[in-house]
């Protein structure tokens, strides 16, 4: 009986905390539109092939009678020289382009943040001195040098377009961690934990880590533009998705040589970018505004 | 009986929040003539100092609203003063002393430089000085605060200070451009005891030898014993009790005086009691009439009903209570 | 006679930084009986803090004993047994950090109870919990809050309640009060002044705030720069304060009574700030500010010399007086 009471209080307690967040979040009008961009997106993506008007444009196809058509009614935004709905093709490239930041995220993301965090919390032990040198040295490149050279050696397709990111992206989430550890480490909550005798994985894990969970999330968010951006690039100079892969970068490349005649190839993914890129960062602030300041009750 | 200096009249100010409004200041009502010292006695979160900026027009206005009445300073209402007479105000009449000094300063610039700009600013007369004059000015202003080694002090940066030669530096700022009121907010409260006390002090002789009028907000009664000549004690948003600083202390007569100074504990010994019975409320949702009477041992019907207001229980000595309600 | 629960001998804690070597304790010896209240009292730079710290095993000391019932525990907490941790615990000043934010009052007590061990046979950790939040008079329902949903005070109780989880014999305060208001302050007080007699709990009670201290502890010492300059019981310390330290902070309290200015020792007009402890002065760390300077205070650095039953000073002026 005593137990549903405190369900009861936990239920309401973490009710209200959503609604203290949806408000936080929605004050900003912008956060609402990056909001609803991504859960747009996020929806074509999904949904690629149930809500294309020519599903099967987006793989090996060919129409010579409909080949450069401009954007019409029965193609909004035309065909290119293959005969291939653009449409289509741009709402698979988000499917290509999305599903891929989301892999790379979802996987860099956690290494570089353990490793980020042991190396934050062993400060001046030689396991940071391993850890941060390491991130020290990846980070000295730029990470679309980075991808690139990685790349280069191995076979294009886009699962090592991927591979490539990832390799140049865990750095950043391990130097944001170590730094974030490194004071949080000297709070009296976790010399609390310590002196009582909490194991460390206790307090990596359930005192420092929830204190990080804004700038992380934050991170994640406005990482998704970066990664399809620097996929895109990949893409486009022909080390990513190969054709007939319909990803964002590798549309806007194959196009770039029949601008401006051909323009509508090249122009409507090329927008299709950078409305992620851009549904993403208001997103991100967003987030950042709703996790982001804790200051009054 | 002369014009007060300052005059706030029933003002109200509150905050808007995720649930509503904090309806934090509720009808203050709180006076200071010429030349006096009075002392501003509340525990935190009271809104002492919202009040204080209030006077200062230094609120955040989102998420700050004045809902009514009025600030007189020298007869004109600060609320509803342009930019230009605020400005005027703010560098010649009224100045404050925040309560961290480290916070108060800028660390990226030298002493010399911030008290440079701050004299350069203030008066018309101060404007039209020259570079000499104006750091001539400067080292004259430390010595006024007792800091010794001027000339080096000026070439110093906030970070090389102690909290005690910091505050200092932040009371002679405030007093270049503090003619007629100084506003000191907890001056002295992150500082030790013995430097704490030479900082009081400071500022007493300060300013008797000026003549200027001082607020002394602080949560501890000690201090405001021993330097002002009247004190206001505040809770939750309201002014409930108003006497000369001898009456006040010799015979408090709101039940929260009594609570605060039978809790403050003392050299004498005697133990410090069970403090106050209840917290303080939730500006969302205040208690209806006297915002004291949940945790008032006094409570009478009327005071869950009305808010009481200012009662003359004795010569000089108000209080916002109902039990003073038939006194003469 | 009752038994010593903690003995700290010569204790020194040196910080080497790049500014100099911080000499923050630099040779403390006091005891805490069974049951008593020590009060360790100073201004910034005192060490009374770093006293605390390393006593609990934040630090590791430089040089010294510290003496736990017998045993030694001049190490890190990382070394030391589960059972000393368990008898030995503290709370911290400021409530605002020294409980996570992102844990819930339930989680925070819970982890004590969970580390040790305590609380799974006959009662489950949550309602050994439960009892703790009763204990120090806060509802039920605060379980599921947030340390940021509740007031300081309250958060101070909740980790005095933590502080209580393992059924300890020794807690140290450090200013528990400090970040308070004075009526918060009187409940809290007088709530650890009835669990240390209920427990039968020794405190090592530390603020800076001397009327304070006078209500609460038994016995008091006063630090300066590192160095304790007396120590004595409560009554005598006000009473009779004879270090001229001692009479310059007393001298400086503002206090809320005639009784009490009354008390007050003639005032000593407190000048200058009291030194970096990275440049302690040679001789008397106190010698510059000391109005009744002599010449062998510069100098030489004085020895605890006992005036009375109990009551040391450290200071030329009585060096002569040897009983």
């Amino acid at each position: 009986m005593e137990k549903d009471l405190y369900r009861q209080r936990e239920l309401s307690r973490i009710k209200e905390d959503i609604q203290r967040n949806v408000y936080k979040f929605t004050r900003n009008p912008l956060s609402i539109v990056g909001l609803s961009l991504v859960c747009m997106i996020i929806f074509i993506a999904t949904f690629a092939p149930y809500i294309s008007p020519h599903p099967q444009s987006a793989g090996k196809y060919v129409n010579f009678y409909e080949t450069c058509k401009p954007p019409s009614l029965a193609h909004p935004f035309g065909t290119d020289r293959f005969g291939r709905d653009v449409l289509t093709r741009t709402l698979y490239g988000y499917r290509y382009s999305l599903g891929m930041a989301a892999m790379v995220i979802s996987i860099m993301g956690p290494i570089g943040i353990v490793l980020g965090l042991i190396a934050g919390y062993y400060r001046n032990s030689w396991v940071d001195t391993v850890i941060m040198r390491a991130t020290d040295i990846f980070i000295a490149v730029p990470p679309l040098l980075l991808a690139l050279a990685v790349c280069s050696v191995l076979t294009p397709s886009i699962f090592n377009a991927m591979l490539a990111i990832c390799v140049a992206w865990w750095p950043w989430y391990a130097r944001m961690l170590y730094e974030i550890t490194c004071s949080l480490k000297n709070e009296f909550f976790v010399q609390a934990a310590e002196l009582t005798g909490a194991s460390t994985f206790h307090i990596l894990f359930r005192e420092i880590i929830p204190n990080c969970l804004a700038p992380i999330l934050t991170k994640m968010s406005l990482d998704v533009g970066w990664v399809i951006l620097i996929g895109s690039a990949l893409s486009f100079v022909g080390l990513g998705a190969q054709p007939p892969t319909p990803d964002l970068g590798t549309l806007v490349a194959d196009a770039s040589s029949y601008l401006p005649e051909l323009w509508w190839e090249a122009v409507f993914p090329a927008f299709a970018i950078m409305l992620v890129v851009l549904a993403f960062n208001l997103f991100g602030d967003g987030i950042d505004d709703m996790l982001g300041e804790e200051k009054g009750g | 009986m002369p014009t007060p200096l300052l005059d706030i009249r029933d003002l109200h100010v509150w905050f808007r929040v995720f649930k509503g409004f904090l309806r934090v200041l509720d009808g203050i009502n709180f006076a200071v003539w010429p030349g006096e010292k009075v002392g501003l006695v509340g525990e935190m979160g009271c809104g002492k100092t919202t009040t204080m900026k209030a006077i200062m027009r230094i609120l955040p206005i989102p998420p700050a609203t004045i809902r009514g009445g009025e600030i007189l300073f020298g007869g004109k209402d600060i609320l509803r003063m342009g930019q230009g007479q605020l400005q005027k105000i703010r560098r010649e009449k009224i100045s404050m002393i925040f309560q961290d000094p480290t916070a108060a300063l800028n660390p990226v610039f030298k002493i010399g430089t911030q008290l440079q700009d701050v004299i350069s600013c203030t008066s018309e007369s101060e404007r039209s000085l020259k570079n000499e004059d104006i750091k001539a000015r400067t080292i004259q202003v430390l010595k006024e605060v007792s800091l010794p080694d001027p000339e080096r002090m000026l070439e110093n940066y906030p970070i090389q200070l102690s909290g005690g030669m910091r505050q200092r530096i932040c009371i002679s700022t405030a007093l270049v451009s503090a003619k007629e009121l100084l506003i000191a907010d907890e001056p002295g409260t992150s500082l030790d005891v013995t430097i704490k006390d030479q900082i009081l002090r400071l500022i007493g002789e300060i300013v008797e030898k000026r003549g200027t009028s001082v607020i002394l907000i602080s949560h501890a009664l000690g201090a405001v014993r021993n330097m002002t000549d009247r004190v206001y004690v505040m809770y939750a948003g309201s002014m409930v009790e108003a006497a000369k600083t001898k009456d006040l202390f010799d015979n408090p007569l709101h039940p929260y005086s009594q609570g605060l100074i039978a809790a403050t504990p003392k050299l004498t010994g005697g133990g410090v009691g069970e403090g106050i019975p209840g917290r303080i409320p939730e500006y969302i949702d205040p208690p209806a009439g006297c915002r004291f009477h949940p945790r008032c041992e006094h409570v009478m019907p009327i005071c869950s009903d009305k808010k009481p207001p200012f009662f003359e229980a004795n010569e000089d000595h108000q209080v916002a209570c109902f039990l003073f309600q038939n006194d003469r | 006679m009752r038994n010593t629960v903690l003995t700290v001998d010569q204790l020194k804690k040196y910080f080497v930084t790049r500014q100099g070597t911080v000499k923050a304790v630099d040779g403390i010896s006091f005891s805490v009986e069974e049951g008593e209240i020590f009060g360790l009292v100073g201004e910034s730079g005192s060490g009374k803090s770093t006293v605390a710290y390393t006593v609990v095993g934040m630090y590791r000391p430089t040089e010294g004993k510290i003496i736990y019932r017998g045993t030694d525990i001049g190490q890190e907490s990382k070394r030391r047994s589960k059972e000393i941790k368990k008898d030995i615990q503290i709370v911290f000043q400021d409530p605002g950090t020294s409980l996570n934010p992102k844990r819930t009052i339930r989680q925070i007590l819970e982890l004590p109870l969970k580390v040790h061990n305590l609380g799974t046979n006959e009662k489950k950790p949550l309602e050994r919990a439960e009892e703790l939040l009763e204990m120090v008079q806060l509802p039920a329902s605060y379980m599921y809050k947030y340390p940021t949903m509740i007031g300081g005070g309250e958060r101070q109780m909740v980790g005095i309640a933590r502080a209580l989880a393992t059924d300890p014999s020794f807690v140290i305060l450090d200013e528990p009060t400090s970040a308070l208001d004075v009526s918060v302050q009187a409940k809290i007080i007088s709530m650890l002044i009835q669990f240390q007699k209920k427990f039968e709990l020794a405190y090592l009670f530390i603020t800076h705030d001397l009327s304070l201290m006078r209500n609460v502890a038994s016995r008091i010492a006063i630090m300066y720069l590192g160095k304790i300059c007396e120590v004595a019981r409560a009554s005598e310390f006000f009473e009779n304060p004879l270090h001229p330290y001692t009479q310059m902070l007393l001298s400086s309290i503002h206090v809320i009574t005639d009784k009490e200015e009354a008390l007050k020792p003639k005032k000593v007009v407190s000048k200058g700030e009291i030194p970096s402890p990275v440049n302690v002065p040679p001789g008397c760390s106190f010698h510059l500010r000391c109005p009744r300077k002599m010449d062998i205070c510069s100098k030489e650095d004085p020895v605890a010399i006992e005036v009375s039953k109990g009551h040391r000073v450290r200071c030329h002026l009585y060096g002569a007086k040897v009983i």
